[in-house]
């Protein structure tokens, strides 16, 4: 019984699991270079991320702040955007945790769940108010990664992708490479800042702020295999509730691997999440290929126009 | 209901999205589908200011349909109970109870006793004095008949003037039509809650209620909560493990504050304050404060403590334990007689600490005239917040109607460290006391509250220190001593010693193990009597974290932290056995009576004294808790029972009815009287209404409206627009409409609206959204407007006060004011600048013959 409270309330992580402590801190100078387009690190520890199960969001922004605490990441000061309460809009170098807002007519399963439902007009279906917290995905074959021509961007012992930020030339090529527009230049300085999945806090044997002030276990975090059984036992608690709309995303790495995924209420693209995401960078070897393939032709053409010529 | 707890309450509500996960049920009453809503199993639209009418359905409900928890009923209210011959109802009286004097307006609440006893409240306008004075004698007598049983009652709930019976025909129309006419919400939703809430209550399941202040700030706010425990009472739900009615607070340890109050007319431990004319001295205000029956039957023992906590070796019997030196109450004295106070120039100086009164409290102009009419002001806050920087920059300057030059008030800003740069404790909804230590050293000249209190005590200690004028003794003769910490670099008092004060000691030092010892002989001092114990065995019980996992199996987790009184989790938990002390079932069983030991024993401390027996029946002449059956559980009564029906201790009503906010664009369904006949009102040229329905110009704010907080900020905030994190989430004042509001008054989403009150007009962005429902009441329909208050004039992001709206209209009880109903026109486009705005009110006043009270 004991061990498995939660060693923080509120966290998921349980005494048991001692998976994600550190032994021995790496300096950036013992710590060994990563080979271009290698995905794991060399000496693998558990794949570590975040399970965010927005049925259980209240949308209370404490991940966004804590994530902006933590990593001291600039506030940007606008105007009220008159989209629901986000004010933030989007995942950017500036926003790390972002919370989505959505206002839409639509039957509420929970009612069903609990044999409650509210009356009224069959063809408007009632109000529900969708939250969930985005964050970096941190890609099982993270494009982002690929292109990187600095190595600024790296794959870390947790399995997660972070950006380096003293490395980085700002060059910008994995902005359009991640298909969920996570990687975004700060304009102040150039350079690409997103979600390390808390790395520094991992080193520490910490969890990532967003997951630890998140006061309903939203956001979860641990090894992944951990956080997909989970989150496999809550999707069926709920389709067994009746609530036939919950499903995954993200966590079938056939599909598209995610280390950090969710459990949603509708359909990817009403959260502002691509519904097939793609890797891009999955296309270099046909790329190269149609090249060579162009290169060759281009090569017999000119030695033909040179052997016509000597006639 | 009354609360939109996940957006205001984030923290405590993971365990009801926890208890929902292991299949509670959660409904969420309001006005507005909030985040709160969002994580509910069912959302139930209400006009803002209805809930007594939902609630009193509920209570329709359950009598019309038999679902009552008899044997609860019978045995542990005071449903069978007979009232006096004299009493008449609101149903008698088209919506007056008997003892209304419509020239004092207030009531002579001694037609609502019991018949052959009276009785005093536990709480409240115990001596009700302050109506009238004569009935200060009713609560003297306070004596049961033959075995601690009130004289006359009827167990099978049929006798015409029982209880049960004038509850009946109290709320006999208060039907699911009715609710829907008056609500406007529609019957089959108000229905599935009326059911959910009898189905999940009994001896197997419990239901509970959180309520914010979403319920109390109305002209009749204690009554909606009583109309709550009304319902709680009938179901069986306190007292029981899952039940009760839970107070979620608007800040860390409000509860805290009331407990150890800034109130004016409580004590530590809700001892009443005396009263000038009526307690010359200590005998006379106990006796006519205490009943002699239950646990307020040792109330001198509670005071002469008290008196020596503060006076120590200075309290001796010969002196009546310095009982003089207490300042006494001679009317009203709450923060709302002293603002007029203020205008009028009878009250000088202002103490502004954890507040900012020209954000947050309603109608902010007339704070704001108050504060520049002062001679001096000091604000203590983490930065210079507008009830403090009014004098140049609020609302008033930008209109011409206050000139800087002109403004005498001189203002002293102290900076306040924050919760983290302190120790100290919080004492939350749960009455779970839980120490914080400092975790950083204040900055600069920020310091603490109790640095601030004991410094400026000290000082004035020390100007008086050679005064002969006998009125300074009771400063001079004053506990002082507290020990500064060591290592302060500033002298920071001790806060450990300020607990074990207030948890108390006796004759030898030794810290009081609980309230039991506590003596009226002067040998034991305690800074309030309900928290004795906190420094039990010289330990900060407060700081115990101890998670429940090392508890050996308990869930009640009794060494986490420390809960008044005497560690119990769960107060009346006597009731969460049946009358033989079994429990009332295997599921929800707790505290239970063990023959074999002769004693009472379970998971929690029980809340009767561990030995009295189950069948123990008082003799003639005990007192105090000796003279409550043990059968009783509620023992802070003087007759052991809940009080579904209220005999003493309210000034507006044994019974809560449902009255129209002061300000409302309609009728009120019921009866013919209005309003709450006895709501506290200002009729004054600074604070005028907006006309009721039934007055011509009611038409001119034909919207209602209701103030709210967000979770990205805090109240009127000072802690959170001064933070860049927090800004950005929620940067501008907005308001929320309905897309048929909308329509009707051409607003755009994103666009801008100004909203009009006969007090001001103030400015927001618009969100439109389907949140906001339009209501269908009494065959009209009416839109809500939604408003957050949380804007000012400083910090990172600005904007208009929407308190600045509201008049000041007060529950006659506690004195809170009407924030959450009130009525309001709103049109297109920003408000007018300088001089313009003054005219554009002064021509709504004019078109709605704006008038000053009345009703």
């Amino acid at each position: 019984m004991s061990d498995s409270h939660p060693i923080i309330p509120g966290s998921g992580i349980t005494g048991a699991s001692d998976a994600y402590n550190i032994e021995g801190r790496e300096t950036p100078e013992t710590r060994p270079l990563i080979p271009l387009g290698q995905r794991y690190y060399a000496e693998e520890k558990p794949r570590m991320g975040f399970f965010t199960d927005t049925t259980v969001c209240i949308g209370c922004k404490a991940c966004e702040v804590a994530c902006k605490e933590w990593n001291n990441v600039p506030d940007v000061i606008g105007e009220l955007t008159g989209q629901s309460y986000d004010n933030t809009s989007s995942l950017g170098a500036n926003t790390w945790r972002h919370v989505a807002f959505i206002e839409q007519r639509k039957p509420i399963k929970m009612q069903q769940e609990a044999g409650l439902m509210t009356p009224g007009s069959e063809e408007d279906g009632e109000f529900r108010w969708l939250m969930s917290s985005d964050v970096c995905k941190h890609c099982t074959e993270a494009p982002c990664l690929d292109v990187c021509p600095t190595g600024s961007l790296f794959r870390t012992e947790f399995g997660t992708v972070v950006v380096q930020e003293d490395i980085c030339n700002g060059c910008g090529y994995c902005v359009p490479a991640c298909p969920f527009g996570v990687l975004d230049r700060r304009q102040e300085d150039g350079r690409v800042w997103k979600c390390t999945l808390c790395y520094d806090r991992q080193k520490d044997g910490l969890e990532p702020a967003c997951a630890q002030a998140c006061p309903t276990d939203s956001i979860q975090f641990g090894p992944l295999d951990e956080l997909r059984e989970k989150a496999n036992g809550r999707l069926e608690m709920l389709h067994e509730a009746g609530v036939d709309d919950a499903r995954l995303y993200g966590a079938n790495e056939e599909e598209y691997g995610m280390g950090a995924f969710f459990l949603l209420l509708d359909d990817p693209e009403v959260y502002g999440l691509p519904p097939d995401p793609e890797v891009v960078t999955r296309k270099f070897k046909s790329l190269w290929g149609a090249a060579a393939v162009a290169a060759g032709a281009l090569v017999a053409g000119v030695a033909a126009a040179f052997a016509g010529g000597a006639r | 209901m009354g609360s939109n707890m996940a957006e205001n309450h984030p923290v405590g509500f993971q365990w009801v999205v926890e208890a929902r996960l292991r299949g509670a049920k959660i409904i969420h009453v309001d006005p507005r589908f909030t985040r709160t809503s969002a994580m509910s199993n069912l959302h139930v639209p209400l006009r803002a200011g209805t809930d007594i009418a939902f609630l009193g359905g509920i209570v329709n409900y359950i009598l019309e349909n038999d679902r009552y928890f008899r044997d609860y009923v019978v045995h542990y209210t005071n449903a069978p109970v007979i009232v006096s011959e004299e009493y008449a109802d609101t149903e008698d009286l088209d919506g007056l109870f008997s003892g209304y004097d419509p020239e004092s307006r207030s009531y002579d609440a001694s037609t609502w006793q019991y018949v052959g006893t009276t009785v005093s409240g536990a709480a409240g306008q115990r001596e009700m004095g302050g109506i009238t004075g004569e009935q200060a004698h009713y609560a003297q007598a306070g004596e049961l008949g033959h075995g601690g049983e009130p004289p006359e009652m009827d167990r099978t709930l049929e006798h015409p003037r029982c209880v049960f019976q004038i509850l009946k025909k109290h709320y006999s129309r208060y039907t699911p039509e009715m609710v829907e006419e008056i609500c406007g919400t529609p019957k089959e939703l108000f229905l599935q809650v009326a059911e959910a809430l009898c189905e999940n209550s009994g001896r197997e399941k419990t239901s509970a209620f959180c309520y914010a202040v979403g319920w109390t700030q109305h002209t009749v706010g204690v009554q909606y909560i009583r109309t709550a425990a009304i319902i709680q009472l009938l179901l069986g739900n306190i007292g029981r493990p899952g039940g009760g009615i839970l107070a979620l607070r608007g800040h860390a340890s409000i509860q805290g504050s009331t407990d150890i109050p800034t109130l004016y007319n409580i004590l530590p431990g809700y001892l009443p304050m005396p009263h000038a004319h009526q307690h010359q001295n200590l005998e006379m205000y106990v006796e006519r404060n205490s009943a002699k029956s239950g646990y307020w039957g040792n109330m001198k023992a509670y005071m002469v403590s008290l008196l020596k906590a503060y006076w120590g070796g200075a309290a001796t019997a010969e002196n009546d334990f310095c009982f003089d030196y207490l300042p006494r109450l001679t009317g009203d004295h709450s923060i709302y007689p002293a603002l007029m106070g203020m205008i009028d120039g009878w009250c000088k100086g202002f103490f502004v600490m954890g507040e900012n009164p020209a954000v947050g409290a309603a109608n902010g102009k007339l704070q704001r005239l108050a504060l520049a009419n002062l001679d001096w002001l000091i604000v203590r806050d983490f930065s210079e917040i507008e009830s403090a920087s009014f004098w140049y920059d609020s609302p008033e300057i930008e209109t011409g109607e206050l000139k800087t030059e002109e403004i005498g008030t001189e203002v002293f800003f102290m900076p306040a460290a924050a919760h983290t740069e302190k120790n100290g404790s919080f004492t939350n909804t749960q009455r779970l006391l839980q120490w914080h230590f400092r975790a950083v050293e204040p900055q600069g000249d920020c310091r603490s509250e109790l640095w601030f209190m004991y410094h400026l005590g000290r000082k004035v200690r020390e100007k008086l220190a050679n005064s002969t004028d006998p009125k300074d003794r009771a400063i001079l003769d004053l506990n002082w001593d507290y020990p500064i910490e060591e290592e302060s670099e500033f002298e920071e008092p001790d806060a450990e010693a300020v607990l074990r004060e207030i948890g108390g000691w006796d004759e030898n030092n030794e810290p009081l193990p609980s309230y039991l010892p506590i003596k009226a002989d002067g040998s034991t001092t305690c800074g309030c009597w309900i928290y004795a114990g906190v420094y039990a065995d010289e330990v900060n019980q407060a700081a115990r974290k101890k998670p429940y996992w090392e508890q050996g199996g308990n869930w009640v987790a009794p060494e986490w932290a420390w809960a008044w009184p005497m560690n119990r989790r769960i107060i009346y938990n006597r009731a969460s056995a049946d009358p033989e002390g079994r429990p009332w079932s295997e599921r929800k069983k707790y505290i239970w009576w063990d023959e074999e030991q002769g004693q009472w024993t379970g998971y929690d401390v029980p809340d009767i004294s561990p030995t009295k027996r189950p069948d123990y029946e008082p003799e003639a002449g005990a007192v105090a808790e000796d003279a409550i059956r043990g059968d009783k559980p509620f023992i802070m009564q003087a007759d052991g029972r809940g009080w579904i029906f209220v005999p003493a201790g309210l000034t507006d009503g044994p019974l809560p009815t449902h009255y129209e906010p002061h300000e409302s664009p309609f009728e009120n369904a019921l009866y013919g009287q209005q309003s709450n006949p006895v709501r506290e009102v200002y009729p004054r040229p600074e604070n005028p209404y907006n006309p009721s329905d039934g007055d011509p110009g009611a038409r001119v704010f034909p919207y209602v409206f209701t103030t709210y907080r967000l979770t990205e900020h805090h109240t009127a905030g000072g802690m959170t627009r001064t933070v860049g994190h927090l800004s950005e989430l929620q940067p501008e004042m907005f308001c929320e409409v309905s897309p048929e509001l909308a329509k009707e008054r051409g607003l755009e989403n994103d666009g801008w609206a100004t909203i009009i009150t006969s007090r001001t007009a103030i400015e927001a962005r618009v969100l439109v959204t389907d949140r906001v429902v339009p209501m269908k009441v009494q065959g009209r329909v009416v839109h809500q407007v939604g408003l957050p208050y949380h804007w000012g004039s400083k910090g990172i992001v600005t904007g208009d006060s929407a308190n600045d709206l509201l008049g000041l209209t007060l529950d006659p009880n506690v004195h809170i004011g009407e924030y959450k109903a009130a009525t309001c026109d709103i049109r297109p486009g920003r408000r007018p600048r300088g001089p313009a705005l003054v005219r554009l009110v002064e021509d709504y006043r004019r078109r709605a013959e704006s008038h000053n009270g009345g009703g």
